[in-house]
C-alpha cells in the first residue's frame, strides 16, 4: 500500500523555543509520536501517531507542547461528513470492522441536559445541608410490600453512586485498585466487570460487586462469596447484543491466572449467556447463584437499554433479581464495533423511566432496586435520574476521568499513556492507585455535596423522598411523546 | 382558565386545630370554631373544614356517608350507584344554615347504610389483597374485607362519577367541609348543634384556588380524618407509591397522600399507628445508628421498607380515627404543632392561642418535636390502661419490635414514643437528654416523661 488517504486528526504544536529536547515526551507517548531524531540530536513529532491523550502536554517540563485539532477540512458536505469519509478510507484500506472505546461521540440527545430541577419557594422552606442533616444513604435489594413481609439482603451505600464494572483485563490491575479503594472509601460499591477479581483486591469484597458474564471468566465458588453482591451481565450500553473479546496479546501471567484461562489466549465472551437462551433461564441461573450463595447477597442483573427495556426489565424482576441495572447506549466500554455502539440502543433516561413507569403499573416496583448508567456526568445527572425513579446510578466513565483518563476513546489499543487501559507494565506503573483513589473520592465528595445542595433546595431532606418524584422535574426542548416517556411535565406547566 | 383541583396540583398553607376527650365524654363543636377562628389569619377564605366524631351514636354501626354533588343527576346516579352495594337506611339533605359568606354550595346529602351482605360476598379481593389481608387474624378478615369494600366503592365514586364527591364515609363520624373561612363554615354546618367527643378543624391557605368543596380539608378515608398545615416535597414519590398499592390520588393534595399513606400502612399492612408514623416522620440514619439494637433493627426495616411513605417537607397533620387524637410533625419540625392537656381533654393546634383561647389554664402546654408523635387516645372501661402510658420498653415489647406479631397492638396507640426518643432532632439542647440508662429503665410515662424533659432541659 503506497499511500495512506488518512490525513492526521491532530497537530501537535512544539514550541522550538521552549523545548530543551528532554525527550520527556518521547518516553512518555507509547503511540510513538514523539521520536528523538539522533542525526539531527533534536525531538521531532509525527501528527499521524497523535491520539490527542495529552500525556505529553501534562509532562512536558517546558511547557513547550500543545494538541490542537488538524485544521484541514473536506470540502463541505451535510451528508458526508469528515468521520463518514475518514471511516471508509480505514475500511477500505484493512477490509475490518471498525474498533472504538468508551461511549458514542455522536450528537444524539442528551435527555438529562433537557430536565431542569425544582427549588422550594415561599409556601415550603429549602433545608440547608450545612446545617440541616441530609441523608443520601441507599439501600439497594429487593423490599417487601409491607412490614410483615421478608427483607431480603441489601446493599447498604453511603451514596447513591455506584463504580460500574470494568474488568481486570479491559483495565491495568492499578486502575482496579484505584476503584475498589475509592468505593470502599466511600461506602459503595466497585465492580468486577467480567475479569474476575485479583487476589489483591479480594480484601475489598465487602465493596465488590462480582460480574458473572457469558464468559464466565474468573467464576467459582470462593468468586461468588467473595463480592457483596452478584451481577449477570446479560448486556452493556455500548454494545448491546455483542460479547466481548480481551486479544491474547493482554492475557499476560495476571489476567491468565485471574480469568482462569490458559496465558496468551483470546478471552471471548459470547454475545448471549449459552445458558440463558429465555427468561425462564435467567430464572434459573439467578436462583442457582443465590442457592451457591445462601440467599445471603443480592442478585443484580445488567442489561442494555434497547426499545423493550420496560417489558424485559418487568420479566427480570419477576425472574427473581433484586437489582436490575440499566446501561444506557451512552455507556463506555473498552472496546466495541463503532456501527454497534454509535447505533444500537437507546438513552438511558427515557429507558429508566419507562421501566420505573412500568414496574410502578404492575405494582412489582419495591421487589427490585433499579440502577442506571451510561453515561452520568456530574451531580445533576444523579439527582435527575433518581427523581426519574433510579435508586442508585453506575459511573464509570467518570471515575476514569477523574483517574486522569483523557478521553482520547483509544482504549482498544492497550496503549493507554495514563496506565488505566492497558496491561504494558511500563504503562501500568503511572498509574498510582494511593493518587488516582484519593482523585475518585474528591469527585464523589464533590458530587455528595452538590447533591445535598440540590435537595435541599427541593425542601427534601432525604434521598428516597427524591426517588421516582418525578414532579421536582420539567422538561424543556421536548416533544409531547417524550415528556410522556420521561412522565414529566413541560417547563412552564 | 382555572382547573379544578385534581386536575393540577394546588400547594397550600394553613391553621389546624384539634380537641379530644379521651372518656368520650361529648362536647359541642362551639369549642373548636373557636378555636380554629383565632387562626383567622392562617387562612384565607378558601377553605375550612371540620371532623367530628361521636356525633351520630344512633347509626354508629353505619356508615355515615357525606357527598357534595354537583347535580340532581349526578345525585341520582350516585345513589344509584350506592345502592348496588349498601343497604342505605337513610338519606338525608345535609342540614345547614344559610349564609351570607358561604357561596356556591353543592347539593350536600348524607346517607347511613351498612354493605349489601350478597354484595360484599360476591366482591372479589385481588390476589395482592388477599396477601394483605392474610395476615390479619380472622377475627379481623371479616371487618378489613367489609373496609376495602367500602373504600372501594369511595375511590369509584371519586374518580369515576362526575359531579359527586364522598366528604367523609366512617361510623360514627363525619367531616363538614366548604370554601370560606372556618368558622363560616361551622356556622353553616350548624356545629353548634353537634356533640362529639373529638374535632378537628382546619382553615385553608391555598397559594391558587378554583375554590372548590372537594379540596377543603379534612381530608377522610373511613374514619380515619387527616388535617394538615403545611406543602410536603415528597408529594410525587409518596403518590406514585401509594398507586402502586390501588389508591388513586384524584385530588393531587398533600393531604389526601398522607391519609393513604396512614390507611395502607395501619390498615391495609395491619401495623400500630406508631409504625405509620415512625414511616412518615422517619428518624434519621444517624439516630437509628444509636438507638439499641432491637429498636435499630426495627427502625432500619421500617426505613427500607417504607421509603417512599417518607413525607418530607414541612407539615404538621392532626389525625382523628378511632382510636382517638393523634399528631405528628415533619421530622425537622418545620411547621408550627402546640399541644396541652387538662383533665380528659388533650389540644393540638398550629398556635398556642388557638389552645388558650378554648382552654385557659391548660395542666400543661408543650410542643412535640419533630417526628415525635402526640398521642390521645381514648380511656374506655374496657381498655387496657396499662397500655395508655407507654414507656419506652414498653414501646419496645409491643411496638416496633414484635411488628410482626404486633397485631394486637392495633388497638391502642398511646405511644409518645417513637423515634423522638432518640432523637435530638432540630433542638440539640435535648442531646443532653438522649441518656439511654433513662430511656431504657422506662419508668416516666406517657404525657408525664415529656413535662419531665422540659424541666430538665431547663436545668441543661
Amino acid at each position: 500500500m503506497s499511500l495512506n488517504m488518512l490525513t492526521p486528526e491532530f497537530i501537535i504544536d512544539r514550541d522550538r523555543d521552549r523545548c530543551i529536547d528532554c525527550k520527556v515526551c518521547v518516553s512518555q507517548c507509547a503511540n510513538l509520536a514523539h521520536i528523538f531524531d539522533e542525526e539531527e540530536q533534536r525531538v521531532v513529532s509525527d501528527n499521524s501517531k497523535c491520539v490527542a491523550c495529552h500525556r505529553c502536554v501534562s509532562m512536558c517540563p517546558a511547557g513547550a507542547l500543545s494538541i490542537r485539532k488538524f485544521p484541514l477540512d473536506f470540502k463541505a458536505n451535510a451528508n458526508w461528513s469528515a468521520d463518514a469519509i475518514r471511516e471508509i478510507y480505514r475500511q477500505a484500506e484493512t477490509g475490518g470492522v471498525l474498533l472504538a472505546a468508551m461511549g458514542t461521540g455522536k450528537a444524539y440527545p442528551v435527555y438529562w441536559d433537557h430536565m431542569l430541577l425544582n427549588a422550594s419557594q415561599v409556601t415550603n422552606p429549602s433545608i440547608d445541608p450545612l446545617r440541616e442533616p441530609m441523608e443520601l444513604k441507599t439501600f439497594l435489594g429487593r423490599k417487601p410490600d409491607s412490614l410483615r413481609g421478608e427483607l431480603g439482603p441489601q446493599l447498604e451505600l453511603e451514596i447513591p453512586v455506584m463504580l460500574s464494572a470494568m474488568s481486570f483485563g479491559s483495565i491495568s490491575l492499578n486502575a482496579c485498585k484505584s476503584l475498589a479503594m475509592a468505593a470502599s472509601g466511600a461506602g459503595t460499591m466497585c465492580n468486577t466487570g467480567e475479569g474476575g477479581l485479583h487476589t489483591e483486591l479480594a480484601g475489598y469484597g465487602a465493596n465488590t460487586i462480582v460480574q458473572v458474564a457469558s464468559g464466565r471468566f474468573g467464576v467459582d465458588a470462593a468468586y461468588l462469596r467473595a463480592g457483596a453482591a452478584i451481577e449477570i451481565k446479560i448486556g452493556q450500553g455500548a454494545k448491546p447484543g455483542i460479547g466481548g473479546h480481551l486479544p491474547g496479546e493482554k492475557v499476560g501471567e495476571e489476567v491468565s491466572a485471574t480469568r482462569m484461562i490458559p496465558l496468551g489466549t483470546d478471552a471471548i465472551s459470547p454475545a448471549p449467556h449459552h445458558d440463558i437462551y429465555s427468561i425462564e433461564d435467567l430464572r434459573q441461573l439467578i436462583y442457582s447463584l443465590k442457592e451457591a450463595t445462601e440467599y445471603s447477597k443480592p442478585v443484580s442483573v445488567k442489561i442494555a437499554a434497547v426499545h423493550n427495556v420496560a417489558a424485559i426489565c418487568s420479566g427480570i424482576a419477576r425472574a427473581g433479581a433484586d437489582i436490575i441495572a440499566i446501561d444506557g447506549f451512552r455507556g463506555g466500554t473498552g472496546a466495541a464495533p463503532l456501527r454497534i455502539r454509535d447505533n444500537v440502543g437507546i438513552p438511558v433516561e427515557l429507558a429508566l423511566a419507562a421501566v420505573d413507569t412500568r414496574l410502578r403499573e404492575e405494582g412489582i416496583r419495591n421487589s427490585v432496586s433499579l440502577v442506571c448508567g451510561g453515561s452520568i456526568r456530574n451531580s445533576a445527572d444523579i439527582i435527575k435520574a433518581v427523581a426519574l425513579g433510579a435508586d442508585a446510578v453506575y459511573i464509570a466513565t467518570s471515575a476514569l476521568i477523574a483517574m486522569g483518563c483523557h478521553m482520547c476513546q483509544k482504549c482498544y489499543t492497550g496503549k493507554c499513556n495514563w496506565g488505566i487501559a492497558t496491561q504494558d507494565p511500563n504503562l501500568t506503573k503511572r498509574l498510582n492507585p494511593d493518587i488516582a483513589s484519593a482523585r475518585i473520592l474528591n469527585l464523589l465528595r464533590a458530587w455528595t455535596h452538590e447533591m445535598k445542595e440540590m435537595l435541599g433546595g427541593m425542601g427534601i431532606n432525604a434521598i428516597e423522598s427524591l426517588r421516582g418524584n418525578r414532579l421536582m422535574l420539567r422538561g424543556i426542548g421536548l416533544n409531547d411523546s417524550e415528556l410522556r416517556t420521561l412522565g414529566i411535565k413541560a417547563a412552564g406547566e | 382558565m382555572l382547573q379544578k383541583e385534581g386536575v393540577i396540583r394546588i400547594p397550600s398553607g394553613c391553621a389546624i386545630a384539634g380537641i379530644i376527650n379521651r372518656k368520650k365524654k361529648t362536647f359541642s363543636g362551639d369549642s373548636i370554631i373557636t378555636s380554629i377562628s383565632l387562626m383567622h389569619d392562617r387562612s384565607n377564605g378558601l377553605g375550612g373544614g371540620f371532623a367530628a366524631y361521636g356525633i351520630y351514636p344512633g347509626q354508629k354501626e353505619l356508615y355515615a356517608i357525606h357527598i357534595f354533588f354537583d347535580s340532581h343527576e349526578a345525585r341520582m346516579s350516585t345513589e344509584k350507584y350506592l345502592g348496588r352495594y349498601f343497604d342505605i337506611e337513610s338519606g338525608e339533605m345535609m342540614p345547614t344554615r344559610k349564609s351570607a359568606v358561604i357561596k356556591q354550595a353543592p347539593l350536600i346529602w348524607r346517607y347511613f347504610a351498612g354493605p349489601k351482605e350478597a354484595a360484599l360476598e360476591a366482591e372479589e379481593f385481588s390476589f395482592e389483597d388477599e396477601d394483605n389481608f392474610k395476615s390479619i387474624p380472622d377475627a379481623d378478615a371479616e371487618g378489613a374485607r367489609e373496609k376495602e369494600f367500602v373504600v372501594r366503592r369511595v375511590m369509584h365514586i371519586n374518580s369515576s362519577l362526575p359531579g359527586a364527591f364522598v366528604a367523609s364515609c366512617g361510623k360514627n363520624m363525619g367531616a363538614f367541609k366548604a370554601v370560606g373561612y372556618p368558622e363560616d363554615v361551622g356556622e353553616f354546618y350548624m356545629l353548634d348543634k353537634y356533640r362529639g367527643y373529638l374535632w378537628t378543624a382546619h382553615g385553608r391557605f391555598p397559594t391558587n384556588t378554583p375554590g372548590w368543596w372537594g379540596g377543603a380539608h379534612p381530608f377522610t378515608l373511613l374514619d380515619m380524618s387527616v388535617v394538615h398545615n403545611g406543602e410536603i416535597s415528597s408529594y410525587d414519590a409518596n403518590r406514585r407509591y401509594l398507586e402502586m398499592f390501588g389508591y388513586k390520588c384524584t385530588l393531587q393534595t398533600d393531604t389526601e397522600a398522607i391519609t393513604y399513606i396512614l390507611d395502607l400502612i395501619t390498615r391495609k399492612h395491619g401495623l400500630p399507628l406508631s409504625t405509620a408514623m415512625a414511616a412518615m416522620a422517619a428518624p434519621f440514619w444517624d439516630e437509628i445508628s444509636r438507638m439499641p439494637d432491637e429498636m435499630r433493627d426495627s427502625a432500619r426495616k421500617i426505613r427500607i421498607i417504607y421509603g417512599s411513605a417518607l413525607v418530607n417537607g414541612p407539615f404538621s397533620i392532626i389525625l382523628g380515627c378511632e382510636k382517638g387524637m393523634f399528631a405528628l410533625n415533619d421530622r425537622i419540625k418545620l411547621r408550627s404543632l402546640i399541644a396541652a392537656e387538662k383533665g380528659d381533654y388533650v389540644y393540638a393546634a398550629s398556635e398556642e392561642s388557638a389552645i388558650r383561647a378554648v382552654c385557659n389554664t391548660p395542666e400543661r402546654v408543650w410542643s412535640p418535636r419533630g417526628g415525635e408523635l402526640l398521642s390521645a387516645g381514648y380511656e374506655e372501661a374496657d381498655h387496657d390502661t396499662e397500655n395508655e402510658t407507654v414507656n419506652v420498653s414498653r414501646y419496645i415489647e409491643n411496638g416496633l419490635v414484635n411488628i410482626n406479631a404486633g397485631i394486637q397492638d392495633r388497638g391502642v396507640d398511646m405511644h409518645i414514643e417513637t423515634n423522638a426518643d432518640y432523637a435530638g432532632r432540630s433542638n440539640n439542647f435535648l442531646k443532653y437528654n438522649r441518656n439511654s440508662k433513662r430511656v431504657m429503665a422506662g419508668t416516666n410515662a406517657g404525657l408525664k416523661r415529656e413535662s419531665e424533659r422540659d424541666t430538665e432541659v431547663r436545668a441543661v
